[in-house]
C-alpha cells in the first residue's frame, strides 16, 4: 500500500496543469475564477482545444480517439481541470453518450456520432427524468410507437439540463407498455432536437439562471436506426450509462477551488476589526473542510484503483460514497464562500454587465456569483440520483439491509 | 412566564392573516416583484389602516402601544407570506431609532407620519468594508456653520431606494473601529449630494447603495447625542434581529407545511415518498429545528427591551445563532425533500429559502454571533 502518487503521476499532474495554464483562454479563466459559469461558446472552445490535444475523450478507449490513461490519470486530469477552474467537459458527450455508443452503438452510430461528440460538434442532453419519474426512473411514460422505419414519440421530459443548447438528446422511452416488468419495456433513442414536434421550454432555477428545461415531444418521428442497443432493452443501456464513469462524480476539484477562493477573499474582508482569515473560528471551519477534502481524495483513489483492478467495467456501489461526500463537500464549500462574502454576496447583480453598462458596481467583483453558486449547488444532492437514493443503494448493495 | 396570546394579539394575527391571505398569493407576489418599486403602495396604505405601521408606537404618536411580542407576531405572518413592503426598515429600524433617540420634536414630526403610511425610513449604517462590524464607520460628519456636512458611502441599505428619510450614521469624532465618536442624522433622502443606487437582494427585497458627498444637513438633523450613537445603533440592530428572527420563523413554518404536504402527495416507487422512514425522520428533524428556532425568536422578542445592555446583547446573539442554524437546516431540507421542483423559481420553497438566506447574512451571521458569544465564555 502506498498512498503517494508515483513520480510519473506527479509529472503527469504537472503536465496537465501546465497545459491548462497555457491554453485556457484568459477571459474564460477570469470569469470562472469570479464564479461565473462558462458560456456555451466558452465550453465549446475549451472542449475543442482539449480535443486538438487529444484529451477531450479522456475516458474513451484509444481506438475511438481516447487517451488510454489509467484511472488515476483520469482522476488527476478531471481534478486539475476543475480546480483551474476551466469549463467542465460536457458530461453528456464525454462520460455519457460516448461510452454508451462505444459499448452498444452500431458501427454507423459510432462512425457518425463519436468524433462529433468529442469535438462538441453536437451538444447532447439527457432526456431521462419525467414529471412522474424522478428517483423512480423506471416509471417513465414517454411513448415511442413503431411506424414503419420510424418511432413516433409522444410525451414529456423535465429537468433536461442545457436542452436549449442541445443538438441531440438521448432519451429513455417506453416501447412496450405491456411488459411484465416496467424495466423491460424501455428503449434508448437518439433524438435530433431539430425534429418537428420537439419543443423546449425553459425552467428558471432559484439561482436565477436558465439551466433546466422541459422538453415536449408531439408525434416526433425518429428513424429506427437511432435506436441504441436492442429494442425494449434500454434499461440496461441506461444502467450502464449511470454506472459507467464514476471518477468525476465527487467533483473534488470544484470544492478545492471554492475553499481556495474562500481563503483568498477572507484576506480582504473583516471580522471584528481583523482580516477574517485571522479569525480562529473561520480557520477551524476551513481546516474541517480541508480534512473532509483529504478523506474524500483518498477514498476516491481507493474506489478508482479498485475499479481499475476489477477490469473497469462493473460499477462499484461504493461510488455512492463518493457521490454523497462529494456533493456534501461541494455544498459546504460553496456555503463557506458565500458566508465569507456576507451581506455583499446577497445583492443581485453582475460585475460584467455593470462594466458593460458603465454602471457603478454594487459590491466587490468577487461578490455577485457567491450566492448563485451556493443556490445552484443545492441541486447537487438531487441530480444524478439523490443522496437519499445513494444511501438506499449502499443499504441494499453493500450492507445487505 | 406566559406563552399565551392576549385577546388583542389574537385579533391582530387574525386580521393580518386575512389581509395577507387575500393579497399575498404566490402569483400576486410575483407580479409585485416585477414592479419598479418591488412592493405595493396600496398594501402599505392598508397596513396603515389596520394600525400595523404604528404598532410599536405610543398612542400619542398615532400608534397602538404594542409590545415587542406584537411585532414578533406580525413579523411571523410577514415571513409566512414573504411580505415585500418596507416594514422592517421603516417601522422596526427607523421607528426604534426615533423612539430611543429622537427628541420630542423629532418624534412628533415623524412617528405619526409613519403610522399614517405617509413616511418611510431607511437605516443607513453599514458600509461596504464593514461587513458585520458595527464600529467600522468611515463616513464622516463635519460640523460647520449650517450644521453638518456628510461625506462617505453606505451599503446594503434596506429599502434605501424608496425611503423619504434616511437615518445615517457618521463619525463626528474618532477613527475607524472607535466605539466613541459616532452620531446619527435624520436626512431627507432628496438632499443634494446624496446618490442612491437601488437594487434587488436575492430574496426579491429592495436595497440601495448610498453615496454622500458634501451633504449639508442642519444642526437639528442630529438624532440623539453627538459622538455617542453606538448604544442606539446597537439597539436598532437588535430590534432588526428580533423582527427578522420572527420572519424566519414564519418562513420556516411555511416551508415545513409545504414539505409535509409534498411528502404525503408525491408518489415514487408506488407509494408516497413520506412513507420512507428516512424522510419521516428528516421531517421530524425539521420540526425539531423549527421549534428550537421559534423558541429563540421568542427569546429575542422578550429581550429586545431588556434594560441591561450586556444581558440583552448576549441573548440577542444567541437568538441570531439559533434562528440562523434552524433556518438553514429547515430551508436546505425543504429543498432537498422536494427534489427538482424545489430548485425552481416557479415554486415557493426557493423563495422562502432565499429570504432566510438573506436574513442570515444581515446584522452578523451565525459565525459572527457565535464569535461574540465565544468571547464571553467564562
Ligand atoms: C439541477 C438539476 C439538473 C438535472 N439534470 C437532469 C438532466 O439533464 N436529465 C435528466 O434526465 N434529469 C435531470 N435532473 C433530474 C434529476 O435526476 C431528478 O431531479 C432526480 O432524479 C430526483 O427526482 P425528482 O426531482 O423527481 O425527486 P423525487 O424522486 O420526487 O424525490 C423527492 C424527494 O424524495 C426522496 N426520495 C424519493 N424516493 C425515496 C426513497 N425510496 N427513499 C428515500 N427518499 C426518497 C428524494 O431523495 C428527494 O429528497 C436534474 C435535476 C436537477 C435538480
Ligand atoms: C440507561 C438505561 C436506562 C433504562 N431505564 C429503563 C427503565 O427505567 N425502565 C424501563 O422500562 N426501561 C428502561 N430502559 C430500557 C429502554 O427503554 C430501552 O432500552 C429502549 O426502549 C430501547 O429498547 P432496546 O434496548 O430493546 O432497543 P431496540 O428497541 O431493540 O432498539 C435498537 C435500535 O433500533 C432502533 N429502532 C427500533 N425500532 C425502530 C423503528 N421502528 N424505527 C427506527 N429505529 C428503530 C432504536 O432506536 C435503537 O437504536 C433503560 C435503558 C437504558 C439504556
Amino acid at each position: 500500500m502506498d498512498l503517494r502518487f508515483t513520480p510519473e503521476e506527479v509529472a503527469f499532474r504537472e503536465e496537465v496543469r501546465t497545459f491548462i495554464a497555457e491554453n485556457l483562454p484568459r477571459e474564460t479563466r477570469e470569469r470562472m475564477r469570479l464564479g461565473y459559469r462558462p458560456k456555451k461558446q466558452e465550453i465549446i472552445d475549451w472542449m475543442r482545444i482539449l480535443n486538438r490535444k487529444g484529451w477531450a475523450a479522456f475516458n474513451w478507449p484509444q481506438e475511438y480517439g481516447g487517451t488510454g490513461w489509467s484511472a488515476i490519470q483520469r482522476m488527476i486530469f478531471l481534478e486539475e481541470n476543475l480546480a483551474a477552474p476551466a469549463p467542465e467537459l460536457l458530461s453528456f458527450n464525454i462520460t455519457m453518450i460516448g461510452p454508451v455508443l462505444i459499448q452498444f452503438g452500431t458501427q454507423a452510430q459510432k462512425d457518425h456520432f463519436l468524433p462529433r461528440a468529442k469535438n462538441l460538434d453536437d451538444w447532447w442532453c439527457q432526456g431521462f427524468s419525467e414529471p412522474g419519474a424522478g428517483s423512480d426512473l423506471a416509471s417513465l411514460r414517454t411513448r415511442a410507437e413503431k411506424d414503419g422505419d420510424h418511432y413516433v414519440v409522444n410525451g414529456q421530459k423535465i429537468w433536461t439540463s442545457t436542452a436549449h443548447n442541445a443538438d441531440w438528446c438521448f432519451c429513455l422511452v417506453r416501447t412496450n407498455p405491456n411488459a411484465a416488468k416496467r424495466q423491460e419495456g424501455i428503449s434508448f433513442l437518439l433524438i435530433d432536437m431539430k425534429t418537428p414536434g420537439v419543443e423546449v421550454r425553459p425552467i428558471i432555477s432559484i439561482d436565477g439562471s436558465h439551466h433546466l428545461n422541459e422538453v415536449f415531444f408531439t408525434d416526433v418521428r425518429v428513424p429506427v436506426e437511432n435506436l441504441v442497443g436492442e429494442e425494449h432493452k434500454g434499461w440496461s443501456v441506461a444502467k450502464y450509462l449511470l454506472g459507467n464513469e464514476r471518477t468525476g462524480i465527487a467533483r473534488l476539484g470544484s470544492s478545492k477551488a471554492a475553499i481556495r477562493r474562500s481563503k483568498e477573499v477572507a484576506k480582504e474582508v473583516r471580522m471584528k476589526g481583523r482580516p477574517l482569515i485571522e479569525d480562529q473560528a473561520f480557520r477551524t471551519r476551513v481546516a474541517q473542510l480541508e480534512v473532509d477534502a483529504k478523506a474524500l481524495e483518498i477514498t476516491q483513489l481507493r474506489v478508482v484503483s479498485a475499479y481499475a483492478k476489477a477490469g473497469g467495467n462493473k460499477p462499484d456501489p461504493v461510488s455512492s460514497v463518493l457521490k454523497v461526500k462529494g456533493t456534501e463537500l461541494l455544498q459546504n464549500s460553496s456555503e463557506l464562500l458565500m458566508d465569507v462574502g456576507g451581506p455583499q454576496a446577497m445583492a443581485v447583480w453582475q460585475a460584467e454587465l455593470a462594466a458593460m453598462a458603465n454602471e457603478p458596481e454594487i459590491g466587490p467583483e468577487w461578490a455577485p456569483q457567491m450566492a448563485p453558486a451556493y443556490l445552484m449547488l443545492r441541486a447537487a444532492s438531487i441530480y444524478g440520483g439523490t443522496n437519499e437514493i445513494q444511501k438506499n443503494i449502499l443499504n441494499k448493495a453493500v450492507l445487505g439491509l | 412566564m406566559d406563552f399565551d396570546l392576549t385577546e388583542d394579539q389574537r385579533l391582530l394575527t387574525e386580521s393580518v392573516g386575512r389581509l395577507l391571505g387575500d393579497t399575498y398569493g404566490f402569483e400576486q407576489r410575483k407580479q409585485l416583484l416585477k414592479t419598479p418599486t418591488g412592493w405595493s403602495e396600496a398594501l402599505w396604505a392598508q397596513y396603515a389602516e389596520l394600525g400595523l405601521l404604528g404598532l410599536p408606537f405610543s398612542e400619542d404618536h398615532g400608534g397602538f402601544g404594542g409590545s415587542a411580542v406584537d411585532v414578533m407576531l406580525l413579523m411571523q405572518d410577514f415571513g409566512k407570506h414573504l411580505v415585500l413592503e418596507p416594514y422592517l426598515s421603516t417601522v422596526v429600524l427607523g421607528g426604534t431609532a426615533l423612539r430611543l433617540a429622537g427628541s420630542a420634536d423629532q418624534q412628533d414630526e415623524i412617528l405619526p407620519g409613519i403610522a399614517a403610511g405617509e413616511r418611510r425610513l431607511a437605516f443607513a449604517h453599514y458600509e461596504r468594508q464593514s461587513r458585520y462590524d458595527m464600529t467600522d464607520v468611515l463616513t464622516t460628519a463635519r460640523a460647520n456653520a449650517g450644521g453638518f456636512v456628510l461625506e462617505g458611502a453606505k451599503a446594503t441599505v434596506l429599502h434605501g431606494d424608496s425611503a423619504d428619510t434616511l437615518i445615517v450614521s457618521a463619525r463626528t469624532a474618532g477613527g475607524r473601529d472607535d466605539e466613541a465618536g459616532l452620531s446619527l442624522f435624520l436626512v431627507d433622502a432628496n438632499t443634494a449630494g446624496i446618490a442612491r443606487r437601488g437594487y434587488t437582494l436575492r430574496d426579491g427585497s429592495r436595497a440601495a447603495e448610498l453615496s454622500l458627498s458634501g451633504v449639508q444637513v442642519p444642526r437639528e438633523a442630529l438624532l440623539g447625542q453627538q459622538d455617542n450613537a453606538l448604544p442606539i445603533i446597537r439597539r436598532v440592530v437588535e430590534a432588526g434581529i428580533a423582527a427578522g428572527a420572527a420572519e424566519v420563523v414564519g418562513a420556516m413554518e411555511a416551508m415545513q407545511a409545504m414539505t409535509l404536504e409534498y411528502l404525503k402527495t408525491r408518489v415514487q416507487f408506488g407509494k408516497a415518498i413520506g412513507e420512507n422512514q428516512a424522510l419521516q425522520h428528516r421531517a421530524a428533524e425539521m420540526m425539531i429545528a423549527l421549534e428550537q428556532g421559534r423558541s429563540m425568536a421568542m427569546l429575542a422578542a422578550m429581550m429586545v427591551d431588556e434594560p441591561n445592555d450586556a444581558e440583552r446583547a448576549r441573548n440577542i446573539s444567541m437568538a441570531k445563532v439559533g434562528v440562523g442554524q434552524a433556518g438553514r437546516f429547515v430551508s436546505q431540507n425543504a429543498v432537498q425533500l422536494h427534489g427538482g421542483i424545489g430548485m425552481t423559481e416557479e415554486y415557493a420553497v426557493g423563495h422562502y429559502f432565499r429570504r432566510v438566506m438573506v436574513f442570515e447574512h444581515l446584522y452578523g451571521d451565525t459565525a459572527y454571533h457565535l464569535d461574540l458569544l465565544a468571547d464571553q465564555v467564562a
